[in-house]
């Protein structure tokens, strides 16, 4: 279910699929709708880090810091001047992608490990930079900003944690169209062509440094809008909610859900937002172990993550050697 | 100037221990080129070990040879167990089998030692041994550092394991022509790598307290000192980290104030990535397109 | 009663062979030759032979013991010195170094001692420039080096991969002379893989030419020598 193309069966799942996500506020319980509100949030964040680790090959340890930007960025526009919620979105969105890009440019010069590195430190780092004395009139230092949760608009009877999920919702399927259409294209060849055959593609005349730092612009944008809508959903925003393992779960997330695909930021967003939760009866330290360790299984035995394995079942459900071929070919996207 | 020198020779001490942590990381590096992100977890591991050691009544320098020894250990098995397994793997399976260890090894120590910080003993002494401007636990952990140094020189310059060991970092294939048993040699560096995180653990642990994340700010500096000195040069990770330690307490008190030194630390890390990537002593930078 | 014997040996590098079904034989303190011009699998063979290519099928027999599947480092402590393309040299390490690393894997530390010597008497370039990087030192000098720590192994059999490669005609005639030596006085047992086949023939007692990863022609040197393919291929003239 990770490709690209477009067929009659694949429209209808997703059809369902959406229908299923509006369907969800109105069937469970408030904090039900609050944890898939944080899921298509997680979603939101991972399809931008895909964009980059998956789809291109750089490896980002710190989008925990960019998704970080995105929360404060809507959390001092409203608390600060009173822009309305709707607003910070697309600001938080636009920031970020110029401290994505910007970062991006040096980060032309590293590759592979060295890039993990500059990333990683930028996402320790960055809680501390939240913390700093000389912001602390925006930022509120270490206490943080508390933020209010929105009405819902039109007069329209229904929950303020219903109106959220279906906000947040509207954005997500904006978000995850744009980066359909952004990856199938020419854009998005040159990014797996990238990843794969570097020389190869500079040699084809793809501008490697400018779709790179485009990536990284773009994901960090998707960070940041997720970033803004967390922030909203959680009425909250704290230098300690952005640890440096944030960016780690990030990682996870994709890893586990399935690099470079699509649909595998769903899985993987599922899995950060409810497995912890399941562990978390164990031990307040078992969700770790268990992310690690699923970690290990997943790149060991399961490098194409949860979405690898619902190809292949899909695979082997639907007769016909045509989607068998087109799964195997897809695999990679 | 008093206020400054003290802020000199406490930064040597904290730049001793991030050259300890930083030499761990060249060595691995040099290896395998891989750079170990769940170096500092497994330093902080083996302090908890120590800790418990030393809780159940040892004293503490038996504490102390006894973590190295352990540490040694786990090093070796996780190297056998899990990181020869992605030797060639593609470099973000490699950072994610490493972030995986960081979170496992975190997560484990706060499952079994809980996340309270713990005060971690120093075996030198309360009053200034050295003058008005050290204290006895910032001599003895430069003393410390310097014995440690001196012994991984020598252990590297004169015994023929340590030749062997050279000689696998930099040929695996000309060192397995020789005969040496180069899984080995590796599985070695990762134990000696883990044996001089645990000091360095062992040693910051009094100042930073203990808790699970206590390592997490020490690596970025020993990282920045890797990549100062030259990832692939030792001597230049014992430069780099006192380098870092003193640049880092003289902007934490003069320049950018105590909460943004981390800072201080990406800001090295970036620069020279970007600036001089094969550090101060570097002799090769490998990008891995 | 050969040293080395090699029979349908298959190996490549990735999904096809590169050689196919080759045979071959090394007697006790013999001297054999491969010839082939570029490409033909030359170092592939060498590399096969010492557990290098994990696609290696094919049975090779070192001294009545099989080695298919074993590793490089088993095999070589069987006491097989291989000098490899591109000479391998441990670049940051002294050339006493590369020496000591050599003959890492021997205890006997007085015939260790004498072999040091016995190599130095052969190249006594490598004494001056015994704490000298090995980095540093020019082809031809690595080239000796090369042979010298495979010669600190105390082999039995040494592999050499192109030892003429790029040297200057007198630093190769230099080289050849010393390998006859090392086979007459230390009776080690040589396999010699070459393009330069005129010096090759005179050396070897026996030789094998490879094409394209297949023994096409084998026979005593001497023979080989006045072949007429062999002549306008590989002799020029
Ligand atoms: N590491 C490798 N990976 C893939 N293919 C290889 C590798 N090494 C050699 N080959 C291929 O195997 C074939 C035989 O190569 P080999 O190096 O054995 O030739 P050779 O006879 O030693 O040549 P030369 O005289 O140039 O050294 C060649 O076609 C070469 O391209
Ligand atoms: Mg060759």
């Amino acid at each position: 279910m990770g490709g690209l193309y477009v067929n009659r069966t694949r429209l209808i799942l997703v059809a369902l699929v959406v229908v299923l996500a509006c369907a969800l506020p109105f069937v469970l319980s408030s904090y039900r709708v609050f944890q898939f509100n944080m899921v298509l949030v997680y979603a939101i964040v991972l399809l931008g880090l895909n964009m980059l680790t998956g789809f291109n090959g750089q490896i980002s340890l710190g989008h925990g810091a960019f998704y970080a930007i995105g929360a404060y960025v809507a959390a001092v526009l409203m608390d600060h001047w009173g822009v309305p919620y709707w607003v910070t979105v697309p600001v938080a969105g636009v920031i970020c992608f110029i401290a994505g890009f910007l970062f991006g440019l040096p980060a032309l010069r590293l590759h592979g490990h060295y890039l993990a590195l500059a990333t990683f430190a930028l996402g320790i780092s960055m809680p501390q930079i939240l913390k700093y004395k000389g912001l602390e009139e925006w930022t509120g230092g270490v206490q943080g900003i508390v933020i209010l949760k929105p009405e819902a608009p039109f007069g329209l009877n229904i929950s303020q944690d219903q109106w959220l999920y279906l906000f947040t919702l509207i954005i997500a399927l904006v978000m995850f169209w744009l980066a359909w259409n952004l990856l199938r294209g020419r854009i998005g060849r040159a990014m797996v062509a990238i990843r794969d055959h570097p020389i190869a593609a500079e040699a084809m005349g793809i501008d490697v440094a400018a779709v790179k730092t485009l990536t990284f612009g773009v994901s960090a944008l998707y960070a940041g809008v997720g970033g803004a809508l967390g922030a909203i959903v959680v009425q909250f925003v704290a230098p300690d909610s952005f640890v440096a393992l944030v960016s780690i779960t990030f990682l996870i997330g994709i890893v586990i859900g399935g690099l470079a695909s699509i649909s595998g930021v769903i899985y993987g967003a599922l899995f950060i937002q409810f497995v912890p939760n399941i562990a978390d009866e164990i031990s307040k330290a078992a969700p770790w172990a268990v992310y690690g360790l699923f970690l290990l299984a997943f790149i060991f035995l399961a490098p194409a993550g949860i979405a690898g394995f619902v190809r292949a079942l899909w695979a082997r459900l639907t007769t016909g050697s045509t989607r068998k071929k087109r799964a195997a070919q897809t695999q990679e996207t | 100037m008093e206020a400054f020198l003290h802020q000199v020779f406490s930064g040597l001490a904290n730049g001793a221990i991030y050259a300890s942590l930083a030499l761990a990381l060249v060595m691995i590096y040099q290896s395998t080129h891989h750079i170990n992100f769940a170096q500092g977890e497994l330093a902080m591991f083996s302090t908890y070990l120590a800790w418990a050691m030393i809780n159940a009544g040892l004293p503490y320098w038996a504490a102390f040879g006894l973590t190295v020894v352990a540490s040694f250990f786990i090093g070796l098995i996780i190297e056998r167990a899990i990181v020869r397994r992605v030797a060639d793997a593609p470099v973000l399976t490699v950072v994610v089998v490493f972030i995986a260890l960081l979170v496992i090894l975190n997560s484990v120590t706060g499952w079994i030692f809980t996340y309270t910080i713990k005060v971690f003993p120093s075996p030198f002494p309360e009053e200034p041994l050295f003058g008005p401007y050290i204290s006895s636990h910032e001599a003895g952990v430069v003393g410390v550092s310097i014995f440690v140094l001196v012994t991984l020189f020598l252990f590297f310059r004169f015994t023929p394991l340590g030749l062997a060991m050279r000689a696998t970092a930099e040929n695996a294939v000309s060192s397995r022509l020789a005969g040496i048993r180069t899984g080995w040699m590796l599985a070695l560096g990762w134990g000696i790598a883990a044996a001089i995180g645990a000091i360095a653990g062992m040693m910051v642990a009094p100042i930073v307290y203990l808790d699970p994340n206590m390592m997490s700010g020490i690596l970025l500096y020993a990282i920045a000192a890797a990549l100062m000195g030259g990832i692939d040069s030792p001597l230049g990770a014992v430069i780099g980290g006192l380098t870092v330690g003193v640049l880092e307490n003289i902007m934490g008190a003069y320049v950018v104030g105590t909460e943004l030194k981390l800072t201080v630390a990406l800001v090295v890390i970036i620069g020279v990535l970007i600036f001089k990537p094969t550090g101060l002593f570097g002799r090769s930078f490998v990008t891995r397109v | 009663m050969p040293i080395l014997e090699v029979s349908g040996l298959c190996a490549g590098y990735g999904a096809s062979d590169v050689l196919h079904d080759v045979s071959f034989s090394v007697e006790q303190g013999g001297i054999t030759t491969i010839l082939g011009a570029n490409g033909a699998g030359k170092t592939t063979v060498l590399r096969a032979l010492c557990g290098m290519l994990r696609s290696a099928r094919g049975s090779i027999v070192l001294d009545q013991v099989q080695v298919n599947g074993k590793a490089t480092e088993s095999i070589v402590r069987l006491g097989v010195g291989h000098v490899p393309d591109g000479r391998g040299t441990f670049m940051n390490l002294t050339t006493e170094e590369n020496l000591r690393v050599g003959a890492m894997t021997r205890r006997d530390k007085a015939a260790v001692a004498a072999d040091f010597e016995r190599v130095f008497s052969y190249f006594p370039r490598l004494k001056e420039r015994r704490h000298q990087q090995a980095g540093t030192l020019s082809g031809g000098e690595q080239q000796m080096l090369a042979i010298s720590r495979a010669l600190m192994l105390n082999p039995r059999l040494l592999l050499l991969d192109e030892p003429s490669f790029g040297l200057a005609p007198l630093v190769v005639q230099d080289i050849f002379r010393i390998m006859r030596t090392i086979n007459e006085v230390q009776k080690v047992a040589i396999l010699l893989v070459e393009q330069n086949a005129s010096l090759a023939l005179d050396l070897a007692s026996t030789a094998y030419i490879l094409e394209t990863g297949r023994v096409v022609m084998s026979g005593p040197a001497h023979e080989l020598r006045e072949a007429e393919s062999v002549r306008k291929s590989y002799l020029g003239y």
